[in-house]
């Protein structure tokens, strides 16, 4: 158990300077224009110009350069946004974690249930009408973009419907601190949270179906049946948890992944000041070293996160853990 | 389907050769009535948008590139302002029209008095292109990173896989955001060739390569074991030459996978382009595509929502075809295939 560890997580820190590299060439080595310019952003001033050309060090070789932006990210942490002068960059990130964290957790805890929900249906009433649409639903939910579904929410929440029974309890768009009102931070994370999940909820459903399919073929599906199990028990004590396997190991990369930016469009659509809406801003006002700092972070988490999903993995499963 | 199995079988009682891989697959994928309704949608789509010029010129009579903020046009005889005044508030603001379910604007205007229907068919041919050709840079790089790693092995296969790993465990939209901030903001330029910063060509490069580990890993993974498959060891003991067995052995098998993936690839870079066009560093103005027609439509979402909702709709159901097609093609060449293709 010891040395796998140590191993992934050796893996875990090679990714993290692979990364590292690759978002450092592209933000300063991308040929075709000066990267003194992209980091100063649109109107600067010769100062400003030979200021960051200074203090990135863009006269010395590339190793030093990437050296000094992984202090300025990392140790000193005082990047500074040059859009908004003077404004830190990082402190920005940990103010917006818990606005994306909030989304995230909540629409994971959607899809799961409604995702285990579709796969056990629709593979305990496969070849049938209601297998048939509930994967077809499953289909649209998968093809359709996060950001129309959000707008088409809006409409519908905030403008159509708003005055009915229905919707009258949607409070405008925006985000409210757990801390500050429980209840407003509830009622105003419901339809972002349907929102992202939907996409999950297709995808995972049409997941668990195939995964429970094929287990209903193996042996161990049969010795149940033979022992009289009846079809609740052989479903969710033998099939589904075989079957839940693939769906973890999948809900750790996408859990990960969503919180390290894949929420970037959920956020904007609805307003909620996360990391995501962060970087979006950031998009909007050209501001590169903002950017490059969310994606810095961000992949970081999801690399760490992707690391600890493995351990996790390798401890629960002992096939994975001494195959190592 | 039995009369048409039937058919099918029929030329095969004349002694001939046996029927290969690809024609067995292409005739699995002619009998799955999904896959070929996907493909009739399909069709339409894009002779829909290729038409794009004549509907501009003859339904529409406009030109959806160009604002059009003081036009009126004729509604059941009566002259009708483009952009209406206001009557809420003070009166001063403007809103486009709605659709008119008629030829002129038939899906209404957008805040430059451009007609929505006009510019949807124009957006959709850059949707359709980008897509297209970002599907094959990933399947062609992919292809050729999996097979060279693959098959050299080695220290090659050591630092291309790792390079795999490291771009396939970076977060793909903070990838993309990355590579499209710095290249739209100034462009790209590579000795000679110089990109401009509104090029299609920009959106197409981005979206091909952050697809590139998730086809070339399983590729990879695939010319290994054929290496080291018998028949490829039967091939090297007769003494047939590296190139050969790799052109005649390993490539054909390799193509399959492809083919399996390209539906599937499209139909998520589909999806890419339109995020991406929807954060504003996909396709640049005076350009446009169905992301960046909704991202038009988000200012106008509580008046004239269907600005937003129809480019949408037809983003859904292109994806939702390509998404069919690629499961008829995945059960028509590779039945075995278990791809999981990473929704983003």
């Amino acid at each position: 158990m010891f040395f796998p560890v140590i191993r992934r997580l050796g893996e875990m820190l090679f990714v993290m300077f692979g990364i590292s590299v690759v978002v450092f060439l592209i933000f300063f080595a991308t040929p075709g224009a000066d990267p003194a310019a992209r980091i100063a952003g649109r109107n600067a001033t010769p100062q400003v110009l030979a200021q960051v050309r200074h203090s990135f060090g863009f006269d010395q070789p590339l190793p030093v350069q990437y050296v000094k932006v992984m202090e300025k990210l990392f140790v000193s942490r005082d990047l500074t946004s040059f859009v908004n002068r003077g404004e830190k960059v990082i402190p920005a990130v940990v103010e917006a974690a818990p606005v994306t964290l909030s989304l995230v957790l909540g629409a994971a805890v959607i899809w799961v249930v409604f995702g285990i929900w579709v796969g056990v249906t629709a593979a305990a009433t496969r070849g049938t009408i209601i297998d048939r649409a509930l994967m077809f639903a499953g289909l649209v939910g998968i093809s359709m973009p996060v950001f129309w579904v959000g707008s088409v929410a809006n409409l519908l929440t905030q403008s159509r419907w708003h005055n009915t029974w229905l919707f009258h309890w949607v409070p405008g768009l925006g985000y409210t601190p757990l801390t500050q009102h429980p209840l407003l931070w509830f009622k105003g994370l419901v339809i972002p949270w349907i929102t992202l999940a939907i996409l999950y909820i297709g995808l995972y459903g049409r997941v668990l179906r195939a995964n429970l399919v094929e287990a209903y073929q193996e042996d161990f599906i049969r010795t149940a049946r033979a022992k009289g199990l009846s079809e609740a028990r052989i479903m969710f004590r033998h099939a589904l948890r075989t079957s839940l396997i693939t769906f973890v190991s999948m809900f750790g990369l996408d859990f990960g992944a969503l919180v390290g930016g894949g929420a970037l469009l959920t956020e904007v659509v609805f307003n909620l000041p996360g990391v995501g809406r962060l970087t979006y801003l950031a998009l909007q006002s050209l501001d590169l070293p903002f950017i490059m700092a969310t994606v810095m972070y961000s992949s970081f988490f999801v690399v760490v996160a992707n690391a600890l999903v493995d351990i996790a993995y390798a401890w629960l499963d002992p096939r994975v853990r001494d195959a190592r | 389907m039995s009369d048409s199995a039937v058919d099918g079988q029929a030329p095969a009682s004349v002694p001939q050769k046996a029927e290969g891989p690809w024609a067995a697959g292409l005739r699995k994928l002619r009998q799955d009535r999904t896959a070929m309704g996907a493909v009739i949608v399909l069709l339409i789509i894009i002779v829909a948008c290729c038409a794009a010029p004549l509907y501009a010129q003859h339904v529409s009579q406009t030109n959806p590139f160009q604002s059009n903020l003081d036009g009126t046009i004729t509604l059941g005889g009566q002259d009708v302002d483009i952009m209406q005044a206001d009557s809420a508030g003070l009166g001063l603001g403007v809103t486009p029209i709605g659709p008119t379910w008629h030829g002129q604007y038939f899906l209404g205007a957008d805040n430059q008095g451009r007609d929505v229907a006009a510019r949807m068919l124009y957006g959709g041919q850059n949707s359709l292109v980008i897509s297209f050709f970002a599907t094959i840079v990933t399947l062609v790089l992919a292809a050729l990173v999996g097979t060279v790693a693959g098959f050299i092995g080695g220290w090659t296969d050591t630092v291309l896989a790792r390079l795999l790993d490291v771009l396939w465990a970076f977060p793909i939209y903070l990838l993309a955001i990355s590579l499209s901030i710095v290249l739209i903001s100034k462009g790209l330029q590579i000795g000679p060739f110089n990109i401009p910063s509104n090029s299609l060509l920009l959106p197409i490069l981005i979206i091909g390569i952050v697809y590139v580990p998730y086809v070339a890993r399983p590729i990879r993974g695939q010319v290994m074991s054929l290496t080291r498959s018998d028949f490829v060891l039967a091939a090297r003991c007769l003494g047939v030459p590296a190139p050969r067995v790799l052109f005649r052995d390993i490539l054909p098998n390799v193509t399959t996978t492809l083919i399996v993936f390209a539906p599937l690839m499209m139909a998520l870079n589909m999806l890419t382009e339109s995020a991406l066009s929807f954060l504003s560093i996909g396709v640049q103005p005076p350009f446009a595509s169905w992301g960046t027609i909704i991202q038009d439509g988000e200012d106008l979402l509580y008046t004239q929502p269907m600005v937003a909702i129809a480019p949408g709709l037809a983003i859904i159901i292109t994806v939702l075809a390509l998404n069919f097609l690629g499961d008829g093609v995945r059960d028509a060449f590779d039945p075995r295939a278990k791809l999981r293709v990473k929704k983003g």
